[in-house]
């Protein structure tokens, strides 16, 4: 199942080429009309570039110069969009029996099949429903199951917990790195998250064309392309699950809320906290009920209204009067503190 | 801006709008008199001709001819429209008229209409006499009895001893030559004036079975008319020889 | 729905509204005020009115059926595909519109006529559409068909094509897209379209009367029926006339509840 993409849309200005290993997700990150929806499209067999070849799995999806420009519904390829476009006038059930049905399955078998993944991805219950009775999490994991219920080769995700509250997309995001695991797929994303837990490689996509790419967690902690530095803002703390907290390997601790199973010790993990979330002392805070991490400041950005204060992997962003009072420089000692509930913990 | 310039135009845009229904309804306050003729559609021409023969003689009078099938006209006048004249393609609707609100008084009889054979100008089903119309290849269409091109093309049938199996009894002649015209049927009923008014589009078979249906016009004065003098003088320049010579010229025969 | 409130809506909107409320309905009331209640039932019944009502309903619905058959592809062609001059193409399709129907009659004649482009060559085939039912049918179809179009395919551009894509991307083909997701989604465009038709082919007059002709039980609709009716028996005509605007009530009341209920 791998897919090998090669495509020129001069119309879009989008001149892409990239590999999908089998069982490989990887994750298409760059700012809007970057290019990276029509990726998606050519891709889908939705729009056709004017030259480039996309196979998939052994089969040529689409070659310029041989003219093979295989039809959307003959591709094995899903589509996931932001909004879930569950069929209206079906029950929940239907339309995840709907890529089975259109295989050719019997409609009681096809219906079993659909349970099934309903089931995977924690809306069982709900099949007998009408998709507007549904909200708009638990209409995205339908969504979800309807893709992986056709059986595709390949899975395109377009920002898929981009139109989601942000209250249900950590369950969410847990649930698709569970079921994409083994599968290969492409998703398109604004969110460092996203990429970092559902991701095993990033592309940045700038302008058109790849300007960056790598295992992810390299990507996002020393990102090169300025897409890449402003949206890795996040801090990513990577460390091991020990007395309900993340130990790193200097020994010190970070706490946090888990997101998803409760990991076991021992269990590698990640944290992950925004650098609006970070407090910056000159000295160290006593008493609080925060994690507080002694930094030595290695550069300091001024981003907009914001400062960005770099201490190695870690960075907080502060308000100009504030870091003016705190008269940081490169080489200064300073601590960075944050809450426990600002904190995210992940299985890693 | 825009709002000021249509504050004050659409008024102005309204009363232009209804300008002509106000000078309409100002009638005759401009010492012009204006006469109203209700009559038969199958007037057309000659009234018109009339029309302008009268106008000529009478200055600063303007006839109106309100042309439409008789029984339109009827209901028109009993509804309340203000016709002066009113000449009818048959007695009955003059007798509806005269009979019912007394709206019509000592109506004449003007002229006479009879029936002729009409078929497309190359005659495809070969039709020359009344009997063949009752043939079985004969795409035949008539008027409908309950018009009075109907009626007469019933009596017609009867007194000839014939039945008739139209394909289509159409509401008016108009109607009927338009299937001739077209090509659509091979022969219909309509009257002798109307295959004259008809010119080269089709072809008039006269028969002799056609004097057992004489149609009758009839004109009147319409009581309560504003212009009882003028309306009277119309219907003597229908019945004068003049009149009657515009008549025989399109067809009609004499009462 | 308590406490909701249109926001916006000057006060004086409804005056028009109203006037424009009462022009409509007036006339209607006119209609039952004029009804000879007593001999009512009688003058419906007749032999007449009976056949004409049945030919109207029997013409009006094989219309309706010819419409949805050939007016869905139209309205699809239109919705989802892209070709030179499709707008010229759309603004043809929708004359019939904005046509006298006596003009459309006319074209039918001249096409399909004994003598029209192409009835020369149906009369070969061994038939003739001049003066037959199916002569009223057509008439009522090219009447009718651009309101089935001019409906559906607002439906088609309203519901968008992305539920398509999902629908092929899971694997369907285009066949199964269109009658699995497409139809069922502009379905209630379809039905308001349909129930227009058939609305409009049951008042079909000039069209049928120029084309058609006119005989009691083969060509003579309802409308026909109730013009003729008027040269003898303004009352029979009255009393039609009531029953077509009833027929026509119930069809567009029936479509609306049914359309809700989808």
């Amino acid at each position: 199942m791998t897919l090998s993409f090669t495509a020129t849309v001069p119309d879009r200005g989008v001149e892409v080429a990239f590999d999908v290993a089998d069982g490989e997700t990887v994750a298409l990150l760059g700012p809007n009309g970057a290019g990276k929806s029509t990726v998606l499209s050519v891709v889908a067999g939705l729009l056709c570039p004017t030259s480039g070849h996309v196979e998939l799995a052994g089969r040529t999806l689409y070659d310029a110069a041989a003219r093979v420009d295989l039809a959307p519904h003959r591709r094995r390829v899903a589509l996931l969009a932001q909004e879930p476009l569950l069929f209206p006038h079906l029950t929940v059930l239907d339309n995840v029996a709907f890529g089975p049905r259109s295989a050719g399955a019997s409609r009681a078998g096809a219906r079993a099949r659909a349970q099934g993944w309903l089931d995977e991805v924690g809306v069982g219950d709900l099949g007998g429903r009408r998709p507007a009775q549904l909200s708009g999490g638990q209409a995205q994991r339908a969504a979800v199951a309807r893709a992986l219920a056709a059986e595709p080769d390949l899975l395109l995700l377009d920002e898929p917990m981009a139109a989601l509250d942000v209250a249900v997309t950590p369950a969410l995001r847990q649930t698709l790195r569970r079921v994409l695991a083994d599968r290969t797929c492409v998703v398109v994303t604004h969110d460092a998250l996203d990429a970092l837990l559902l991701a095993d490689r990033v592309l940045v996509v700038e302008g058109g064309r790849v300007v960056e790419t790598g295992p992810t967690r390299e990507v996002l902690t020393r990102p090169r392309s300025a897409f890449a530095a402003r949206l890795a803002g996040l801090n990513l703390v990577v460390g091991r699950w020990s007395e309900a907290a993340l130990r790193l390997d200097d020994g010190s601790t970070l706490s946090g809320l888990v997101v998803g199973e409760q990991p076991v010790d021992g269990e590698p993990v990640v944290a992950v906290f925004r650098p609006t979330a970070v407090a910056v002392y000159r000295s160290a805070p006593h008493g609080s009920p925060r994690n507080v991490v002694p930094v030595t400041v290695t550069t300091v950005e001024q981003l907009g209204d914001l400062v960005r204060i770099r201490a190695g992997d870690l960075s907080a962003d502060v308000t100009l009067p504030a870091a003016a009072e705190l008269e940081l420089v490169p080489g200064s000692a300073a601590y960075f503190s944050v809450k426990a509930t600002e904190v995210e913990v992940y299985p890693a | 801006m825009v709002t000021m310039l249509s504050r004050r135009l659409l008024p102005a845009l309204v009363l232009a709008l209804l300008a002509p229904v106000l000078v309409a309804c100002g009638g005759d306050d401009d010492g012009d008199t204006t006469l109203t003729v209700y009559a038969a559609a199958s007037l057309k021409k000659t009234f018109e001709q009339l029309k302008a023969d009268f106008e000529e003689t009478h200055d600063g009078v303007t006839v109106e001819l309100v042309l439409g099938g008789s029984s339109d006209l009827v209901s028109q006048i009993q509804g309340g429209a203000g016709a002066d004249v009113f000449a009818s393609a048959d007695t009955a609707n003059m007798d509806k008229l005269v009979g019912s609100d007394d709206q019509g008084q000592d109506p004449q009889d003007f002229a006479t209409n009879t029936l002729e054979i009409a078929t497309p100008p190359d005659n495809p089903a070969g039709v020359a006499t009344l009997q063949d119309l009752a043939g079985p290849d004969v795409d035949l269409v008539l008027c409908a009895p309950e018009v009075p091109c109907g009626a007469a093309a019933q009596k017609v049938a009867d007194a000839a001893g014939l039945t008739f199996d139209p394909v289509s009894e159409e509401q008016s002649v108009t109607d009927v030559l338009g299937k001739i015209t077209s090509g659509q049927a091979d022969a219909g009923l309509v009257y002798v004036t109307d295959v004259l008014a008809a010119g080269d589009t089709v072809k008039g078979i006269e028969f002799p079975e056609s004097s057992s249906a004489v149609n009758t016009y009839p004109i009147t004065t319409v009581k309560g008319s504003d212009h009882a003098d003028l309306a009277g003088e119309f219907v003597d320049l229908v019945l004068s020889d003049k009149g009657q010579k515009v008549l025989a010229d399109a067809g009609f025969g004499a009462p | 729905m308590s406490g909701a409130r249109a926001v916006g809506l000057p006060r004086w909107v409804l005056v028009p509204a109203l006037v424009g409320a009462l022009f409509v309905l007036l006339p209607l009331v006119a209609i039952v005020a004029q009804v000879d209640w007593s001999n009512f039932w009688g003058l419906i019944t007749s032999e007449s009115s009976r056949t004409a009502l049945l030919l109207s309903l029997r013409t009006s619905t094989a219309s309706t059926v010819v419409c949805v058959l050939i007016g869905v592809p139209m309205a699809l062609v239109l919705a989802r595909t892209s070709f030179p001059g499709q707008g010229v193409v759309r603004s043809l399709v929708l004359l019939p519109l904005v046509l006298p129907p006596v003009v459309g009659g006319l074209a039918l004649l001249y096409t399909f006529g004994k003598r029209g482009l192409i009835g020369q060559s149906i009369e070969v085939v061994g038939t003739t559409v001049a003066f037959s039912t199916l002569a009223v049918v057509m008439a009522q179809v090219f009447v009718a068909l651009p309101f089935l179009v001019v409906s559906l395919e607002g439906a088609l551009r309203t519901a968008g094509e992305r539920y398509e894509v999902v629908a092929a991307s899971l694997g369907a083909r285009p066949t199964t897209v269109l009658l699995r997701v497409t139809l069922p989604l502009a379905l209630p465009g379809l039905v308001s379209g349909a129930v227009l038709a058939f609305a409009r082919s049951l008042g079909e007059f000039g069209a049928t009367v120029t084309f058609a002709g006119s005989r009691e039980g083969v060509t003579r609709t309802l409308p026909l029926e109730i013009y003729l009716q008027r040269e003898t028996d303004p009352d029979a005509a009255i009393a039609l006339a009531l029953v077509l605007v009833v027929v026509a009530v119930l069809v567009i009341g029936l479509a609306r509840t049914g359309r809700t209920a989808l």
